[in-house]
């Protein structure tokens, strides 16, 4: 131990408000830095699952009529390709 | 070796790894940090010339260092990301500048309020003071560019142009001491030299050296997950971490 | 018989060479810009005012003047050469210029390496030129501005170089004049202290020799990286938009 006792360690021959204002502002900032890091990784997850879980009621909570619109639409277009492309081996 | 080499392109097996080796990056920084300040600040012996001031130096160094060493690594990273496209080097570049922000501006406020009981005054233009806060306009600039390309892909290859442009900085740091030679004391750690100061000095110093490198090492990969998890977010093992915890 | 030549030999004949497209190049900058002559005083005007605040705002003095003016002038230099920076590639890529450059096939940085000497020599070096008048209005003395000139000489090269870089970067960018500062002041900083820690050494009266060779140390760099820094930059930003 180099300081004989706790007030003297606290006053470091009086270049403690110095010493101890650099420590202090390293550890807030480091400690800030560090939260907001894991706070935004747990935001990233958080805001994957809201998207999985919007997407997948979509997938299952829609009404028939849109849903049965949306695949007819995704069968026409091959079918009329299929189509012409029996016309022409005639 | 190239085998790895692919491997570390992967986001997928980064995240894999990191989520395992992060929790050791951060008790071990943690508990070297920790013994080097305490050892530093409660137990090493004052110094004659500067009195007990000079215990500020158990983080000045290490801050100092990082705040280097990470624009170095951008700039690496920077290298890759134009010459071969790995997305995870843009990854990093884009976790790690904030930190490395951080990280400079501490150097200069703890350098700042030391120089004020050495030198009599808060700030003195000197290379090296100067050096570092040129590196935290750097850092600035960095920053805001990738702010300002909406484009994540251009915006990545435009900052490591830009990182790669200002590595020219760099030795100007380093070497600015014996170019200018100020107040500002010689490096205190040479790799050819064994240092000047004392073993109760220097021991806790490289330990807190150390245990900030390993933090900003836990640091990097938290981010960096933070940014894939955006990045990868349509991808299905993202999907299957969110929903079950396990890559 | 009106036969075409083969598609590689009218290649050939319709190739030009490096050096013809850089003086194209170069030749129709300078006489774009003389016919925009405002565009060629606007970087002129805001040096001369700049310096002229100066004296206002911190003190007429001839002590003050003749210790500050060297750095008074390097800064005014500075910020009128970065000010004139946005127009390096601006109207090029609005018309659509810049993309036809890129296609090119001549190599880009030699087409951009010219494209910046003609920006030097339409802002650095009637900078240069003006110097002398503002160095005898700051009290400098005659070996000063001599010296003065001689790094602004060196100087404004450096920064036209540098500034490429920036241009290409925020080419189309919101907001890129602020942010071209940003990113390009930094990269100046070396500059401006040799330039002015070479003008303070020669009213010491010490040999400048060796800080003009570290200034010309560093024209060398510009003049042989930022060139390719500066295309590298313009393919990302035209890949962007």
């Amino acid at each position: 131990m180099a300081f004989d006792s706790f007030s003297a360690f606290m006053a470091m021959e009086g270049h403690g408000p110095y010493v101890w204002s650099c420590y202090a502002m390293f550890f807030v900032l480091m400690m800030v830095m560090m939260v907001w890091s894991v706070r935004s990784r747990k935001a990233a997850i958080e805001s994957c699952r809201r998207g999985y879980e919007f997407q997948a009621g979509k997938l299952h909570g829609d009404s028939i009529e849109s849903s049965s619109e949306k695949s007819k639409v995704a069968y026409s277009a091959p079918s009329a390709a299929f189509e012409r492309v029996d016309v022409s081996q005639d | 070796m190239w085998q790895f080499f692919h491997k570390l392109g992967s986001p997928k097996w980064f995240f894999g790894i990191s989520t395992r080796f992060a929790p050791w990056f951060l008790t071990g920084g943690m508990l070297l940090l920790v013994t080097g300040a305490v050892w530093g600040l409660a137990f090493a012996p004052t110094d004659y010339l500067q009195g007990d001031s000079y215990r500020i130096i158990f983080i000045h160094v290490p801050t100092a260092m990082l705040a280097q060493s990470v624009y170095i690594m951008m700039a690496s990273a920077g290298v890759v990301t134009l010459v071969w496209r790995m997305k995870l080097a843009d990854v990093f570049v884009k976790a790690v500048a904030p930190v490395g922000l951080v990280i400079t501006f501490l150097a200069l406020f703890t350098g700042a309020v030391w120089g004020k009981p050495t030198w009599g005054t808060w700030w003195i233009w000197d290379a090296r003071l100067t050096s570092m806060l040129i590196l935290l306009f750097l850092y600035g600039g960095v920053i805001a560019l990738d702010r300002a390309i909406n484009d994540e892909k251009s915006a990545a290859r435009a900052v490591a142009v830009l990182t790669l442009v200002g590595v020219v900085n760099i030795p100007i740091i380093k070497y600015s001491v014996e170019w200018w030679n100020t107040l500002h004391q010689p490096a205190t750690f040479k790799l050819t030299e064994k240092p000047s100061m004392p073993a109760e000095m220097w021991v806790p110093l490289l330990l807190s050296v150390l245990g900030l490198y390993l933090i900003f090492g836990w640091l990097a990969c938290v981010r960096m997950q933070t940014e894939i998890l955006c990045r990868e977010q349509r991808s299905r093992w993202v999907k299957e971490f969110v929903t079950t915890g396990r890559v | 018989m009106n036969t075409e030549a083969p598609p590689e030999v009218r290649l050939a004949r319709n190739r030009v060479g490096v050096l013809a497209a850089m003086k194209g190049v170069f030749a129709r900058d300078i006489k774009l810009a003389f016919r925009q002559r405002q565009d060629l005083l606007n970087p002129l005007l805001f040096f001369v005012m700049v310096v002229t605040l100066f004296p206002l705002g911190v003190s007429p003095e001839i002590s003050f003047l003749s210790e500050a003016g060297a750095g008074i002038l390097w800064v005014a230099a500075l910020l009128s050469v970065l000010l004139s920076l946005d127009h390096l590639f601006r109207h090029d890529f609005d018309d659509g210029t810049l993309e036809q450059l890129v296609l090119q096939p001549q190599p880009l940085f030699l087409l951009i390496l010219a494209k910046t000497v003609a920006h030097w020599m339409l802002t650095g070096l009637p900078l240069v030129l003006l110097t002398p008048v503002l160095g005898v209005m700051v009290h400098l003395d005659g070996n000063s501005i001599g010296v003065l000139c001689l790094t602004l000489l060196i100087g404004t090269p450096v920064l036209s170089l540098i500034g490429a870089i920036g241009a290409a970067l925020t080419l189309g960018l919101r907001s890129a004049g602020v942010l071209l500062s940003l990113l390009v002041i930094p990269l100046y900083i070396p500059v401006l202290i040799f330039g002015t820690g070479t003008v303070a050494a020669a009213s010491d009266g010490a040999a400048v020799g060796a800080y003009m060779a570290l200034m010309g140390a560093f024209l060398m760099l510009a003049l042989t990286l930022a060139p390719f820094a500066a295309a590298a930059a313009l393919r990302i930003s035209l890949s962007n938009g």
